[in-house]
């Protein structure tokens, strides 16, 4: 036998081996101590986050790990930050809800730590098989995680329905991703690139895969028509939860969305645009129309997340520098705004126990007027209202648009997003002009209340770091684009 | 190599007859039956292929874990099965046009098919010659060296998947009487057992 075995190098991966070293140990800890190490494990779990931001950014340039199979450059660090917080962020925002609701489970914290890992490894493949196994790894976990009340119906309803959901979308990826390997011979991003750029006029085989595979990947960042499981999922599990779902897996899989058709399949761009563009403009609409009659906040947040996707996937379908760095800019205000009205509706409470209907923010700003405040700004930046974050988002996005010569997507995107600012001023207006019938409880958690307003006050003095984020966005998109 | 072909098409058919019967039975029990039957020749043609180690997991896994836990369910949940197929003529016509839509789109596509002349250059990762080294060898040789990081991603698949059937279905039951050997042992004679006079027609 003369197989030679020589270790892989691994350095670049230096923050996902941490994170998953650091969920064995507190995973065991767990098991030994039981549940009162809820709070210390999540507590750990935020530290390893910054530690692993910190390796994350530690290792600064590009790098390729695993015989090729895990890359690593600027577009990818930027992520991984994005993904970090979200997490983060989501954590902190469930250890009061877990402690008022008694649904601490120890498991938690660490299954959010492994779904975190998962969406790194997603972000950092570069290679079909690797992008599977980092989406089901971050799948299988936020599966569960939907369901860890499970004594309540709507948790489990909510688990079962995205589980089913979830897989049927990676079936489709996996026929695709089957249908791609049996057409090029190959699962390697790089090779497949090469084999594009040489021939640049795909069989009908491969662009059968390719349709999957996008498919695939618009199931996971709910863009219309594949969307139908984000309101129902949700609405029904836990809010910290739903705040969880609405930014870090996002961002991994639009950020997986990006490098996928940028980076292998970047020379078949006529292929594809017309795919994404509509995908964009179906979510854009969509989102903005649904969201209209709906009087759940958190099935309200589903739909407006739904638009949002919408709008970065713009950027995708610019298919240009311009638009990867919009795309990026678009999920570092995204993830803000999120995090930031998610606080808002675990702060919501009446009588110690949580509402999330729109009529129960009647009269807000007399009774919580530095909640109000707050509300209305991530509604206003969430409508696209200048100076704040959102704005920012959508002006790069749809500056790349016009750029790349799609002067109809953008138009449809500003119209959209006119549309779409009804709902986003009637909670404004619920908050504002009408009186409150029974109005919420007054308190409102420390931690809660940081959160709420640090993300606020990052929404409102957005402006400010737009440069320094705009370059490293830029930075991002030529690691991924020039490479 | 008439043998090979003689060998190929027996094993091709009773797959093939195997498939309808598991589709047309009465009885669950029989489809799964036929199912496992259906298992067992697609491994023979596995093993036609050269790829016995693919053909020894199929049995495996298949025929060992995934029909053993149909046929559990098949026996253990009461589903009327004749009734499920009820509306099996009446829908067979619209049944019948589907398929056949579905079977014109896949002859478009398939008569479009050009399949690329570079895929074997681009193969990623050449197959050894089968004759020198046995599957086992050639998989073992990737998984472990080239593909290490899936290898270790479907590890950690694996754990998330024990940790979320524990945290969905495990549950800590209180009151329930359990056998402990340890306070039975403990136990002193002299503590809990009383010698009572009894006197003779009077009760305890």
């Amino acid at each position: 036998m003369d197989t030679v075995t020589t270790l892989p190098v691994m350095m670049p991966a230096a923050a996902e081996i941490f994170l998953t070293v650091v969920g064995m140990v507190l995973l065991m800890a767990g098991v030994f101590r039981g549940e009162k190490m809820l709070k210390p494990l999540a507590w750990a779990t935020v530290a390893a986050f910054i530690l692993a931001a910190g390796l994350v950014i530690m290792y600064g340039g590009t790098g390729a790990a695993f015989f090729g199979l895990f890359v690593t450059e600027a577009f990818a660090q930027f992520a991984k930050i994005l993904i970090l917080l979200g997490s983060g962020f989501a954590i902190l925002l469930s250890l009061g809800y877990l402690k008022s609701e008694k649904a601490g489970r120890f498991e938690y914290p660490v299954l959010i730590l492994f779904a975190t890992v998962g969406m790194m490894l997603m972000v950092s493949a570069n290679d079909l098989m690797a992008l599977y196994m980092g989406l089901e790894m971050q799948s299988l976990a936020l599966y569960v995680i939907a369901a860890i009340r499970r004594d309540t119906l709507r948790s489990t309803e909510a688990g079962l329905k995205y589980f089913v959901l979830g897989a049927l979308s990676s079936g489709m990826l996996l026929y695709g991703c089957s249908l791609i390997y049996g057409f090029t011979g190959t699962t390697s991003f790089e090779v497949l690139a090469q084999v594009f750029a040489a021939d640049s006029t795909p069989s009908t085989g491969l662009i059968v895969g390719l349709v999957f595979l996008i498919t695939g990947l618009a199931f996971k960042v709910s863009a219309v028509p594949f969307h139908m499981w984000t309101p129902d999922v949700y609405e029904g599990a836990p809010t910290p939860v739903t705040a969880l779902f609405a930014v870090a897996p996002k961002v991994a899989a639009l950020a997986l969305f990006v490098r996928v058709m940028s980076e292998p399949f970047g020379d078949l761009l006529a292929s594809w645009q017309q795919i994404l563009v509509f995908l964009s403009i179906a979510s854009m609409v969509f989102g903005a129309l649904a969201a209209m009659v709906q009087t759940n906040i958190k099935r309200l947040m589903a739909y407006s997340s739904i638009g949002h996707m919408g709008y970065a996937l713009v950027g995708l379908a610019a298919g240009n520098e311009a638009g990867i760095t919009g795309v990026m800019i678009y999920l570092a205000t995204y993830i803000f705004m999120n995090i930031g009205a998610f606080a808002c509706i675990l702060a919501m409470r009446r009588d110690g126990r949580l509402v999330e209907e729109l009529s129960d923010l009647t009269g807000l700003s007399k009774t919580h007027p530095m909640m109000a405040l707050a509300l209305m700004i991530f509604m206003f930046s969430m409508a696209g209202i200048p100076p704040l974050a959102g704005f920012f988002g959508k002006w790069y996005v749809f500056l790349a648009a016009v750029e790349a010569g799609l002067f109809g997507l953008a138009v449809i995107g500003v119209l959209a997003s006119v549309v779409g600012a009804f709902y986003y001023l009637r909670i404004v207006k619920l908050m504002y002009f009408d009186d409150a019938e029974n109005p919420l409880d007054s308190k409102v958690a420390g931690d809660l209340r940081l959160i709420l307003y640090g993300s606020a006050a990052v929404t409102l003095l957005f402006f400010l770091v737009i440069s320094p984020i705009y370059d490293s966005a830029r930075a991002a998109a030529a690691s991924l684009i020039g490479a | 190599m008439v043998v090979q072909a003689l060998v190929f098409y027996g094993l091709a058919f009773v797959a093939v007859a195997s498939g309808v019967m598991v589709v047309v039975s009465r009885n669950p029990v029989h489809s799964v039956l036929f199912l496992i039957l259906a298992f067992f020749n697609a491994a023979g043609l596995f093993v036609l292929m050269g790829a016995e180690f693919l053909a020894m997991i199929l049995i495996v896994v298949y025929v060992g874990a995934v029909a053993v836990l149909f046929l559990f369910v098949v026996m253990m949940l009461d589903i009327n099965f004749v009734e499920l197929r009820q509306g099996f003529l009446r829908y067979l016509p619209i049944g019948t046009l589907i398929g056949l839509v579905l079977l014109a789109e896949l002859i478009l596509v398939v008569g479009g098919w050009t399949v690329a002349p570079e895929v074997p250059q681009a193969l990623g990762t050449p197959i050894p010659p089968p004759n020198e080294v046995s599957n086992i060898d050639a998989l073992g040789r990737l998984i472990y060296t080239r593909y290490v990081l899936l290898f270790q991603i479907s590890g950690l698949v694996l754990l998330i998947a024990m940790i979320g059937a524990i945290v969905l279905t495990l549950r800590s039951r209180v009151g329930v009487k359990k056998q402990s050997i340890e306070t039975q042992n403990a136990r002193d004679p002299a503590d809990v057992i009383k010698v009572i006079k009894v006197t003779r027609g009077g009760g305890v």
